[in-house]
């Protein structure tokens, strides 16, 4: 009898993926993941986890959360992060401190793995969501991405 | 009879026989037309179709949304080079794609596409049509043979394993479906429905013999899930691997022809061909064409459905499926039909 159930079985799952794919037909009319790009140039979004270059998030009083652990540096495997650091004296303990001088990023050697971000302890870096990356001299690939003047925000160290 | 009044006119101003042959000169041009459009826009569908299904847009740049896509890419294959493989057997290899597109024409000409519109009424119809759709595998034959290309041969011997086995499951399918209509005329198939569309007439066996007649049409149209022939993967194109420019445009146009073949004959055997739904638009003269065509076109997207939903089977998968399983349903469904037939169970109205 495992002939008849056997038909019984083809039948009823032909169907059921026949159901799944009349569904995408159904939606596909608001739920196209085509986007016609040049023409949405103004409007298109990437989405969120989107990889397309790393920058470092300031707040408004030009304060970011990067401590100079170099983790990152350590944790990229191809040597696009390079951190240049120094050590000044803290006002209020009076202890020496590690900050950094330039969080400089190569985004023309940079894969896109995203170790770096994973690495980092204080969340000081994250992914952009831009995508247009192309530069007429590589030079222009090379970012600083802390800003000038900028300091690391009080509380993040501890 | 519109063709008539033709024949009258024609007949009015110049001899019998010049009549008869302008007269077949004038249908010939007509359905030649009406294949290269069809042709053309069956393959816009079915790209627009397999978009939809994959939640992408399908072409949209030529012309509104995309309506001239497939007359450009026609042009460009007319533009292109024909070549050929260095020790191709010419004779065959020039041959084949000829084979493929006349049959399919010919195929076209028996249809009633309305009550009246019908260039070649023959009594043995359906059987006409069977014969037909069969001769087109010689030009797949030929073509793989022709081309002196291990890909090619090896889907061509596959499109004959595949059209052999699934003729069987074509035909007798129908056949259950001659025993309610016990004719062979297309017309008067069609004659047979105005009480009723057979599917309905002849419930659960038809319905049987429609599903039997779906699966071995799209096997018969070598379309995935059936594809053996062509199996991109595999074989690169199949049997039409060395063909370039208008012959492989020929083969191409001529595989989607024999999906609206294969459709209409479902149209006018199971779903009472250009008769509308109750009669509802009868007084209306040619709305027949516009029924016709819409049936068909879903029968058409019904196969397009299969074909973006299905993967690919094997070879030995393929030919269990037909001998182990829809040939010996289809020959219980035939004794099935004729016993409804005999005790008169056909749901009439």
């Amino acid at each position: 009898m495992s002939y008849f159930s056997e038909i019984y079985d083809g039948i009823k799952t032909l169907l059921t993926g026949m159901s799944v794919t009349g569904k995408y037909f159904l939606n596909s009319r608001k739920g196209a993941i085509t986007q016609q790009y040049p023409d949405n140039r103004d409007t298109l979004q990437m989405f969120d986890r989107f990889r397309g270059e790393v920058v470092m998030p300031h707040d408004e009083n030009n304060e970011h959360s990067c401590t100079g652990c170099q983790k990152c540096e350590l944790a990229c495997p191809n040597g696009s992060i390079e951190i240049i650091w120094d050590r000044v004296v803290d006002e209020e303990t009076g202890k020496k401190k590690k900050i950094i001088d330039q969080h400089i990023y190569h985004l023309g050697m940079c894969t896109q793995c995203g170790l770096c971000v994973d690495a980092c302890p204080s969340d000081a870096i994250k992914w952009a969501q831009n995508f247009e990356n192309s530069v007429y001299d590589r030079t222009q690939l090379t970012r600083v991405l802390n800003k000038p003047g900028s300091k690391v925000r009080a509380g993040v160290e501890e | 009879m519109k063709i008539l009044s033709i024949n009258e006119w024609l007949l009015s101003f110049m001899p019998a026989g010049a009549a008869s042959i302008t007269e077949m000169v004038l249908i010939a041009l007509i359905y030649l037309t009406v294949f290269a459009v069809l042709g053309l826009y069956l393959v816009l569908l079915e790209r627009k179709v397999a978009a939809w299904f994959q939640l992408r847009l399908g072409p949209n740049r030529v012309g509104y949304k995309g309506m001239f896509q497939t007359l450009a890419d026609a042009l460009k294959l007319v533009s292109k080079e024909l070549t050929g493989t260095v020790k191709a057997d010419k004779f065959l290899y020039n041959l084949a794609p000829y084979f493929v597109i006349i049959t399919a024409l010919m195929a076209l000409s028996v249809f009633p596409f309305t009550e009246n519109l019908q260039a070649f009424d023959i009594n043995i119809g359906l059987f006409f049509l069977i014969a037909i759709s069969s001769i087109g595998v010689i030009g797949i034959l030929l073509g793989g043979w022709g081309s002196n290309n291990k890909f090619a041969l090896i889907g061509a011997m596959r499109s004959g394993v595949q059209t052999i086995s699934y003729e069987l499951s074509v035909g007798l399918s129908l056949l259950t479906m001659v025993i309610l209509t016990g004719s062979l005329q297309l017309s008067e198939i069609i004659e047979v429905q105005k009480n009723g569309w057979l599917i309905v007439q002849g419930h659960i066996p038809a319905m049987i013999a429609f599903m039997i007649y779906m699966i071995s049409g799209t096997a018969e149209t070598n379309r995935a899930p059936f594809d053996m022939v062509e199996a991109e993967s595999e074989l690169g194109a199949g049997y039409h691997t060395e063909y370039s420019g208008m012959k492989f445009a020929y083969f191409f146009l001529a595989e989607f022809i024999n999906m609206f073949i294969i459709a209409a004959i479902a149209t006018t055997v199971f779903f009472g061909g250009w008769l509308s739904p109750f009669g509802i638009t009868e007084s209306i003269p040619f709305m027949g064409i516009f029924w016709f065509l819409a049936k068909t076109f879903v029968l058409v997207f019904l196969m397009m459905w299969f074909r973006w939903t299905f993967p690919r089977l094997r070879v030995d998968q393929l030919l269990t499926l037909e001998w182990k399983y829809l040939l010996p349903i289809n020959l219980v469904n035939l004794v099935l039909m004729a016993v409804i037939v005999w005790l008169n169970i056909t749901i009439q109205f």
